[in-house]
């Protein structure tokens, strides 16, 4: 590895827990100046690592340096600080400052910590997305705007009233109550599966990115799992979904960047490792009383992974049977009939989808179509000239002109 | 849209006993029922019955089992969305109580605004 790949893969493992561990000593309050000893630091790294040679142990140099600018800066600022945040006096006084050890339970915690602050109920869907991108995933500003197919300003804008936010509503870095921890998981766990989900059928056309995003949840998900505090069978189950979902991440698009549909993936593609991975997280999770929506899109998951057409499809049709009394959403809905067509066949679900009333959604013509082929030429086309009229995704756009172009040829 | 409630009621046959293939089917054939409910967005909930149950009237008597003056039980209900009643009649046409020889009653709630 060069500095540079040196440099930008301890940025990404730890510039997180550095701003966790930061924030801890400024209060959540002034995460801007976390964020900017954080970037300070990494800077002079880069800049040293070039000159000189790379040390021995970088996360060290990285803690040692981030520690000797955080007391420079609290010498100089002093004043200033106080009047911000009088917690901070008490604790001058005391010995954090000059005592910061590098303890990987303790930067556990704060990073588990943050990650509750990022996921907090008071702070919009939207922007805990662009906040957790940001802090707990150490992506840059451009970067996030490529993966969520925004522009710079709207996620500076974005980001720029979240922190507002969090000093507003006067969060903390701290655990939730005990009799909390399972409400505030709720909110962490819909955030940790939107940002997967942006990742894994994001439009963007940045591959690396995307693929980046469905790592990054899935770590902050193991810290979750790792922590006795935090490690229920949902979380469990939601880190099975991430693995077999991403077990086919290579075989999803072709070289050239199209969108091949799971019927004609190679199956050499997919990932044993992250199935068997997922299979130990499914049986984790298989504990408690309650059956959460992650449990059963794991299990759907999970048959995906596995050959065989018969028993699978059955399967599947039956989960998303109970997914959808759990929680309706159209692309469950989808989903659930293209199921059912596999299951119980063309006709069946041709009765049931046209029952479904989602006239505006290009995924539903794009299924019309299916059930259609064989069936009627004519209106097969029209479904997907209706779904090519609504998609907007660059990738699904031209997947579905070349099919369009298939039956006139 | 409006919230209708399914009643299933047949009358139990006590010599069935299915084999678990046909349990499993029985089962299949519910859950594909209310999971076309479901994937329309008209699924509100659902809950089976126990055939067991007790009887209490006036006078402190109580008795086992709901059977003992009533041929027909209750094996359930389903509360749906529907635009109407003609909707919601639509709907519980494909409830397979019917098949078992039973029917579905279609009500609709009487609106307790206060309450909310």
């Amino acid at each position: 590895m060069t500095e540079s790949q040196i440099i930008s893969s301890i940025y990404k493992a730890e510039y997180s827990k550095l701003i966790s561990v930061l924030c801890s000593i400024f209060g959540l309050s002034n995460i801007e100046i976390a964020e900017d000893i954080a970037s300070d630091t990494f800077l002079a790294a880069s800049e040293s690592w070039k000159k000189k040679e790379v040390p021995e142990n970088p996360t060290a140099w990285i803690y040692a340096a981030a520690k000797n600018k955080t007391r420079d800066y609290l010498k100089r600022e002093k004043i200033k600080l106080e009047k911000i945040n009088p917690e901070l006096k008490s604790k001058q006084n005391n010995s954090y400052s000059l005592e910061w050890e590098v303890n990987e339970s303790e930067i556990e915690d704060n990073m588990l910590q943050m990650i509750f602050a990022v996921c907090h109920p008071a702070i919009s869907q939207e922007s805990q997305i662009s906040l957790a991108l940001r802090i707990l995933c150490g992506f840059g500003n451009d970067e996030i705007a490529s993966a969520l197919l925004c522009s710079k300003e709207t996620i500076n804008k974005r980001l720029y009233r979240a922190k507002k936010l969090l000093v507003e509503s006067q969060i903390k870095l701290e655990w939730p109550a005990k009799e909390e921890v399972q409400k505030r998981l709720d909110t962490v766990l819909t955030t940790l599966y939107l940002l997967f989900n942006e990742g894994y059928y994001s439009a963007s056309p940045d591959k690396n990115i995307r693929r980046d995003l469905c790592l990054e949840s899935m770590r902050l998900g193991l810290l979750l799992a790792h922590n006795p505090s935090t490690n229920f069978p949902r979380v469990n189950a939601l880190l099975a979904l991430f693995c077999f979902q991403s077990s086919r991440l290579m075989a999803r698009e072709s070289s050239n960047g199209d969108y091949i549909l799971y019927k004609d993936q190679d199956r050499n593609l997919w990932d044993e490792n992250l199935i068997n991975k997922g299979e130990i997280f499914l049986n984790r999770s298989s504990t408690g009383e309650k059956l959460s929506k992650y449990h059963l899109e794991a299990a759907i998951a999970f048959w995906h992974c596995q050959d065989g057409d018969s028993e699978k499809w059955e399967n599947i049709l039956q989960l998303y049977n109970y997914l959808l009394q759990i929680e309706y959403s159209p692309i469950t809905a989808l989903n659930r009939t293209y199921a059912l067509y596999r299951a119980n066949g063309r006709d069946e679900a041709l009765q049931t989808a046209l029952k479904i009333d989602l006239e505006k959604n290009h995924l539903y013509h794009c299924l019309l179509a299916e059930l259609y082929q064989t069936k009627n030429l004519e209106k097969q086309k029209s479904h997907l000239q209706k779904a090519l009229q609504l998609c907007k995704n660059k990738n699904e756009r031209a997947f579905i002109e070349k099919e369009i172009q298939k039956l006139e040829d | 849209m409006k919230e209708f409630m399914l009643l299933f009621r047949s009358v139990p046959n006590p010599d069935f006993k299915p084999t678990a293939d046909q349990m499993q089917a029985e089962i299949k054939k519910w859950q594909d029922w209310i999971g076309d409910i479901a994937s329309q967005g008209k699924f509100v909930s659902t809950n089976q019955l126990t055939r067991t149950g007790r009887l209490v009237k006036a006078g402190n008597i109580v008795s086992d089992g709901p059977y003992a003056e009533v041929k027909e039980i209750m094996g359930g209900y389903m509360i749906i969305k529907a635009a109407d009643y003609d909707e919601a009649v639509e709907k519980a046409k494909g409830c397979p109580v019917l098949d078992m020889g039973g029917h579905v009653e279609v009500r609709d709630f009487m609106k307790l605004d206060h309450l909310d």
